[in-house]
């Protein structure tokens, strides 16, 4: 049986008495790409950093591609909210510093061959010489793409990455985004808080309820095709309004009352309900193999 | 008609000339021997400054025409050798230099990497914390007599006093710098596998290099202040033992010519460093 790429088996996350979030179990296939929807508060951020090995979780584990994770790795880049670009180096300094933490043994010559594919893969052909202070935040955005991109990750952990650029930025590095996804077959988990977003760019959204003791309540599945999502047309797609507003109704009204649903008995933590909103028919609950049987 | 306007820049330069020749006549007109007031002194005082001074008739202060005078003589011929009391100013100079340069040098190659150390542990930071906040405000000179005892030779001693004096600005700084790298950059080092030397080198010293260059500056402008205090006590050579040399020969002309070349100097050092500062800034 096919294990995802990703699986996220019982996590949790607590500090001191406060817990987080707890029971999380997801799974992210190979060339998937996956938003987590939740309201501030839920450990978004955290569960991030959890998959980037920059934190560590009080419980449960992640499995990239059949190894639990014991620290940050090459295998899975981050691109950061605030971008985080080395001041002092320039662009194509920011990306080198990544080609070359990737690739040890190469030389300088190839290590600039290689992070020039990657400027002029996200426009900034041109650019390379100018230090971080002298672009615009769009542009430092696309840099924080390009060094993720460089290093050739198995995935990519996306912590909010537009929402510090204005509208039209943010429209046009979506598209870039989902060209340059499409075409790497790139694995991508994005946290966002724009529901927008969130149907433009994801095959997956995971919807998480409010913290504290967060939990995935469900997963919805983007019933637009990936060829059918394009950003000016994208309110006209028959199944968009259904997608959107079954969001919207979850972030407004089931998120803080979750526990109710929770209630019933038909929660399963470890199988979050696979939601095809405008699709009629059944909805069965998402496969997620756990390595090893807790309990 | 339409009004000329000169740069702020120009009109202050203006501004300081003006200054300055205002100052320099005020002093000219107040050093002037008082005309015909032959006090009765005492002959022994008159032996001893000389008798012009003594009845008033010359001031031992200078006027500026005979600083002037001064220093184009010290200037003319600023490293002659002739003995051991009788040296050029730039001679002085140059040993001051040696020390100052000498001191700070190794009090650098100790507190940046201790520093360094300091600030990548917030434990060692904070056990450390008392007694940096202590040492640091003691007098440089406090130091003197302990040197002089343990290393007996008073060379060495007043190097060891710009060392000490140096250290505490450059440490501080420096574990102040490192300590407060941005978190997001130790991140993006820690998500690409970077080793801790290479994050060193890569992330942390380029962060905190303005940091460390701000209290290398500071650094070097107590020890230009110290040594020259510390060469009044120790003697032998140095501009501060030029200064002492010639408060006992009564040459305020000369005391005067080395407070403006110690200042000199003292400006080139510290614009030296803040170009070195600029260099490794970087905007954000």
């Amino acid at each position: 049986m096919d294990r995802p790429l990703i699986s996220v088996e019982g996590l949790a996350r607590r500090f001191g008495d406060t817990t987080v979030f707890e029971d999380l179990w997801l799974g992210i296939d190979r060339g998937e790409f996956v938003c987590l929807i939740g309201h501030s508060g839920c450990g978004k951020t955290t569960i991030l950093n959890v998959l980037a090995g920059l934190d560590t979780p009080s419980d449960g584990t992640v499995i990239v591609d059949n190894r639990e994770i014991d620290g940050p790795s090459l295998d899975r880049a981050v691109i950061f909210q605030g971008h985080a670009l080395l001041p002092w180096l320039t662009v194509m300094g920011n990306i080198a510093f990544a080609v070359g933490s990737r690739w040890s043994g190469w030389d300088r010559e190839r290590v600039q061959a290689h992070a020039r594919k990657f400027i002029e893969l996200v426009g900034l052909k041109g650019a390379e010489a100018k230090r971080p202070a002298q672009l615009s935040g769009g542009m430092k955005q696309r840099v924080g793409i390009a060094r993720a991109l460089s290093i050739q990750p198995k995935m990519l952990l996306m912590d909010e990455p537009f929402s510090a650029l204005d509208a039209l930025t943010r429209g046009l590095l979506q598209d870039e985004v989902l060209r340059i996804c499409a075409e790497m077959q790139q694995t991508v988990f994005m946290i966002t808080h724009d529901v927008d977003e969130a149907i433009l760019l994801a095959d997956k959204i995971v919807l998480m309820t409010n913290g504290p003791g967060a939990r995935i309540a469900e997963i919805v599945v983007n019933t637009m095709p990936r060829g059918e999502r394009h950003r000016n047309d994208l309110h006209r797609h028959a199944q968009y309004y259904a997608i959107r507003n079954h969001l919207v109704e979850f972030l407004v009204n089931r998120s803080k009352a979750f526990d109710r649903e929770i209630a019933d008995g038909s929660y399963d933590p470890r199988r979050p309900r696979l939601v095809r909103p405008g699709l009629a028919g059944i909805n069965p609950t998402a496969e997620i193999v756990p390595l090893r049987q807790s309990q | 008609m339409k009004a000329v306007r000169h740069s702020l820049g120009l009109r202050a330069a203006v501004l300081s000339l003006l200054i300055f020749a205002a100052l320099v006549l005020i002093w000219q007109v107040a050093a002037q021997p008082a005309a015909g007031s032959a006090v009765a002194v005492d002959p022994e005082y008159a032996k001893l400054v000389g008798a012009a001074a003594a009845t008033g008739t010359k001031s031992a202060m200078p006027t500026p025409v005979d600083i002037g005078a001064t220093i184009l003589k010290h200037l003319a011929d600023p490293f002659y050798v002739r003995g051991s009391n009788d040296k050029g100013i730039g001679v002085q100079l140059a040993y001051s230099l040696g020390r100052v340069l000498l001191g700070f040098g190794l009090a650098a190659l100790l507190a940046v990497p201790l520093g360094f150390l300091i600030g990548m542990s917030p434990l060692v930071y904070r056990a450390l914390d008392p007694f940096i906040q202590i040492l640091k405000p003691v007098s440089p000179l406090a130091w003197m007599p302990l040197a002089l005892y343990t290393i007996k030779d008073s060379a060495i001693s007043s190097i060891f006093v710009i060392f000490i004096c140096s250290v505490w600005p450059m440490l501080i700084n420096t574990a102040f710098g490192v300590a407060s790298v941005r978190r997001e950059w130790l991140n993006v080092a820690r998500t690409l596998e970077v080793g801790p030397l290479r994050t060193a080198f890569r992330v942390i010293l380029p962060a905190a290099a303005p940091t460390i260059m701000t209290g290398m500056r500071i650094s070097i402008g107590i020890a230009w202040l110290v040594i020259v205090a510390a060469e009044m006590l120790v003697g032998g050579t140095g501009i501060g033992y030029f200064v002492w040399n010639e408060w006992n020969n009564l040459s305020i002309a000369n005391i005067v010519t080395a407070i403006l070349l110690i200042g000199l100097v003292g400006l080139l050092l510290d614009q030296g460093l803040a170009w070195l500062t600029r260099l490794v800034t970087y905007p954000e």
